[in-house]
């Protein structure tokens, strides 16, 4: 199924990838190319035939729930781009009123 | 004589530390000369690390001195770009993590450094291990040490050449459709993916969840097997690690193929594609394993033909999510003038991501889209279980699986970039050992045209002692040992 121009707008949207105009019809072409063959899959009848999301049967398992060193806040922020009084700074999610 | 210390295997370089003819230093030294010499050509590595190996080496030293040198004691290691290591620039080879420093080493490299490997440097990938030839890289692309003008494969290409140019001894890469046997062999050596949960994935960049593992590249079936026991084992902070025997990958490995069932999926004897000249390697290791006593069996691995198109479909949408978290707030690149935290976000994976990531981001995020959702994931997933169901249906009449690692030997470069189906496909017989949790090894076996090729081993899961057993009875009567590569002058000077 060929994959138009809106759909890939909305699709880079919703991924947060930044599109520039002009991209979309690179990526509807190449995409579509790539939905044509993994179309393929519709030909199998895979009524009765349960998902596989994990592969090897490992049984979940959990640590013990007791306190273990970690990070420290210095630590955690030295990559940030931007910091704060300690915390990560982002632009404001809401307008100012 | 430097030249010598770089074609080792690490029985003999820990032979020699052992006896005190040479120390962790000098084989540093060595490495790292050649690496001046041929890396400005092969372009393996992203960085070298010279705080670390000095550290290391030194400390190697003084452990052999006193007798109490653990496994890997001085034994040069290159380490690809996704593996968190404290301290090292580590980049996913893209530009979105440029300078991003971990606070931590992930698990498989730490237990490593402990068995006293001495780390050289990062190597160069495909960006978030997306690719087969390296050229996704957001750096720079690496070239094959065999044949400048072609491709090391990819995604763990850094490794691969590596290796295969006497740049280290051993290295990491990661596997997730093919990214460590591949490359493996293109370039003419070892590479070995482990069963999904032999090796903890903490401290791995992810790229898809359910399909990553992390596994070594070696000169030799023994160097790989012996890095992948120091490795394995379960880690409290990977809960899809198994508590199984870590040493267990060794069992019985030397005990060779007399008696074993190996199978032949005729589906990947015969795949669309596949050279001539690797067809007629491949034939010649049948023999050659046949000659040591093993029963070769035809098996079918019926769904072959929607491995590709469910890998499609199953990794995108794990690397959509998985690559949500790289937004400007917290690490690497960020755009932080924007005027709101959307444009934020955009303008920073704009400028962060390359063409390849940006095209699966966009896959997955259709996939896993409301309404598309049972047509593709759920559909993936299901088609998943019956990939699943050829392997355990082979493995009830074969002990392994052997084919082709790549149906065909390097490409030249910038051959199949436009392209990307195209590029996808050379994971076309490696890929089912992701989607069914395998373990899966490439050896050399010979060559075609002049290039590497190699011979892929697939065994059950928890098998990856029968998949050593049956690439070291191969390697031994074959006499097939990697071989190291100098690179000539590169024809393309001036390209940097």
């Amino acid at each position: 199924m060929p994959l138009s121009k809106d759909e890939v707008r909305h699709v880079a949207m919703l991924a947060r990838l930044g599109l520039e105009p002009g991209e979309e019809d690179f990526y509807a072409g190449q995409l579509s190319g790539i939905l044509e063959h993994i179309d393929r899959l519709q030909q199998l009848d895979t009524e009765d035939i349960p998902p596989t999301a994990q592969v090897v049967e490992i049984a979940s398992r959990l640590r013990e729930d007791e306190p273990r060193p970690c990070l420290s806040q210095e630590e955690a922020l030295a990559n940030a781009p931007a910091a704060v009084d300690g915390f990560f700074r982002v632009p404001s999610i809401q307008e100012e009123t | 004589m430097t030249d010598d210390l770089t074609s080792l295997t690490i029985q003999d370089a820990t032979r020699l530390l052992r006896l005190g003819s040479i120390s962790s230093a000098d084989l540093v030294t060595a490495h790292v000369e050649r690496i001046e010499r041929v890396d400005p050509r092969v372009k393996a590595y992203l960085r070298l690390t010279q705080d670390l190996w000095e550290t290391q080496a030194d400390e190697a030293d003084r452990k052999i001195r006193r007798g109490d040198a653990g496994p890997l004691a001085g034994i040069p290691i290159a380490i690809k770009d996704v593996l968190c290591v404290r301290g090292v620039e580590t980049t996913a080879g893209s530009q979105i993590l440029r300078g991003f420093r971990p606070p931590y080493t992930g698990t498989a490299v730490s237990r490593l450094f402990e068995a006293g490997a001495v780390m050289l440097g990062v190597t160069n990938c495909d960006e978030f291990a997306m690719g087969s030839s390296t050229e996704n890289s957001g750096y720079f692309p690496t070239h094959n040490p065999w044949d400048l003008e072609r491709v090391p494969g990819g995604s763990s290409g850094g490794s691969a050449a590596a290796v295969a140019s006497g740049e280290a001894i051993i290295a990491l890469g990661t596997d997730t459709g093919g990214s460590i046997r591949q490359p493996a062999a293109l370039c003419g050596v070892v590479g070995m993916k482990p069963t999904y949960g032999r090796v903890s994935r903490y401290g791995l960049i992810a790229f898809a969840s359910s399909l990553d593992q992390i596994g070594p590249f070696a000169r030799s079936v023994d160097d790989a097997a012996l890095t992948l026991s120091l490795m394995a084992g379960y880690d409290p902070l990977d809960s899809t690690s198994s508590d199984r025997a870590a040493m267990e990958v060794l069992n019985n490995y030397g005990a060779g193929v007399k008696g074993m069932r190996l199978g032949v999926p005729r589906e990947y004897y015969d795949v669309a594609g596949i050279e001539p000249g690797v067809k007629a390697a491949i034939d010649a290791a049948l023999f050659i394993l046949q000659k040591q006593g093993a029963e070769i069996v035809d098996v079918s691995l019926p769904h072959t033909d929607y491995g590709l198109a469910a890998y499609y479909i199953i990794a995108p949408a794990e690397c959509s999510s998985n690559l949500a978290r790289f937004d400007g707030v917290r690490y690497g690149l960020s755009e932080v003038d924007a005027p709101n935290i959307t444009a934020e976000y955009s303008r920073t994976r704009r400028k962060g991501f390359g063409t390849e990531v940006r095209r699966r981001v966009m896959l997955g995020t259709y996939a896993l889209s409301s309404g598309y959702y049972d047509a593709y994931y759920l559909k993936a997933q299901k088609v998943r279980t019956l990939i699943k169901r050829d392997f355990d249906a082979a493995f009830e009449k074969c002990d392994a699986v052997v084919s082709a690692t790549s149906p065909t030997v390097a490409f030249p470069i910038g051959s199949k970039t436009q392209d990307p189906l195209s590029m996808y496909l050379c994971d076309v017989l490696t890929l089912g050992g992701n989607l069914a949790g395998l373990p899966g090894i490439s050896v050399p076996c010979g060559t075609s045209d002049g290039l590497p090729v190699g011979l892929q081993v697939l065994g059950p899961q928890w098998g990856e002692n029968v998949v050593f057993r049956v690439a070291r009875a191969y390697e031994e009567a074959s006499e097939m040992k990697a071989g190291v590569a100098t690179p000539g002058p590169s024809p393309r000077r001036g390209e940097g």
